[in-house]
């Protein structure tokens, strides 16, 4: 793998770095923030860096040093990319309803109560 | 034909998800990936979810450009957020009233309102229209309203008019 990096022009190493910096560090702010913030609800919030342009930025940055390295496009990451983005509605629907009814029997004064 | 294909576009668009995730096209894959896209047509048919028409293709362009520039906006906004620990951040309920009632362009809205960071979809009331948002950073309440209802909303319901 070393090697093969090795061989890709500066012209699209430069841009695959950085987008994957930037994915990267989109991810970990929002990790961070599952420490920081300090509501459920408010959390539900912070994973989302990951699965926007934390997740756009790296798989571009795969489809860029795949296809300059092997010569062609690589484009299946698109396939990942719109897997995680109709599947994590999904997700985070159940966890915010779950808490949300949950908060509702506990008689909770923070949630607004069911119409 | 149309009992063979009751669905053209998710039968194609699941033969080109089979090829490209086995990278090939050679005739075996293909065969087996041209299976997979005619059952998932069939399946899609038995469930019957209704045949939303999409209309207004520069609608859908814009539409796309709009939300992938909200998301990097968002990204930016909830970033700051988690980082600076902003005193004047108020996090909260946003109760908007929709038109929309179409399940396909409903699913639409919820993606993108999910996709972007500092909002969250949590509940929606089919009956009268009322959806109950979670949102990291209210500030102006009637910014998040206009947002929703002029920016996703209008175009979605001209998309699945």
């Amino acid at each position: 793998m070393i090697e093969m990096t090795a061989e890709l022009p500066w012209i699209a190493a430069v841009p695959v770095a950085l987008l994957l910096l930037i994915g990267a560090g989109l991810t970990l702010v929002g990790s961070f923030g599952l420490l920081r913030l300090r509501s459920f609800y408010e959390r539900v919030h912070a994973p989302t860096l990951g699965t926007s342009y934390g997740m756009g930025c790296t798989l571009l940055a795969s489809m860029i040093f795949f296809s300059v390295l092997q010569g062609r496009f690589v484009i299946h990451e698109i396939v990942i990319g719109f897997l995680i983005l109709v599947t994590t509605p999904v997700t985070l629907m159940l966890l915010a309803r779950a808490s949300l009814h949950r908060d509702r029997l506990e008689k909770n004064e923070q949630v607004p109560p069911p119409r | 034909m149309r009992w063979l294909l009751p669905h053209p576009l998710v039968s194609l668009g699941l033969l080109v998800l089979w090829l490209l995730l086995n990278r090939t096209y050679a005739p075996g894959p293909a065969l087996v990936g041209i299976i997979v896209a005619l059952m998932g047509g069939w399946a899609l048919a038995l469930l019957d979810p209704g045949r939303p028409r999409l209309r207004r293709l520069d609608v859908v362009l814009k539409l796309t450009l709009h939300v992938l520039l909200d998301i990097a906006k968002s990204n930016l906004a909830v970033a700051r957020n988690i980082l600076e620990r902003k005193s004047d951040r108020r996090a909260g309920f946003l109760r908007i009233q929709l038109e929309l009632r179409e399940p396909q362009a409903l699913a639409v809205l919820a993606c993108i309102v999910t996709a972007t960071p500092g909002s969250a979809w949590v509940e929606f009331d089919p009956e009268d229209g009322q959806l109950l948002l979670h949102v990291l950073d209210v500030g102006e309440e009637a910014d998040w309203v206009r947002l929703i209802k002029e920016r996703y909303e209008q175009p979605l319901m001209e998309i699945f008019a």
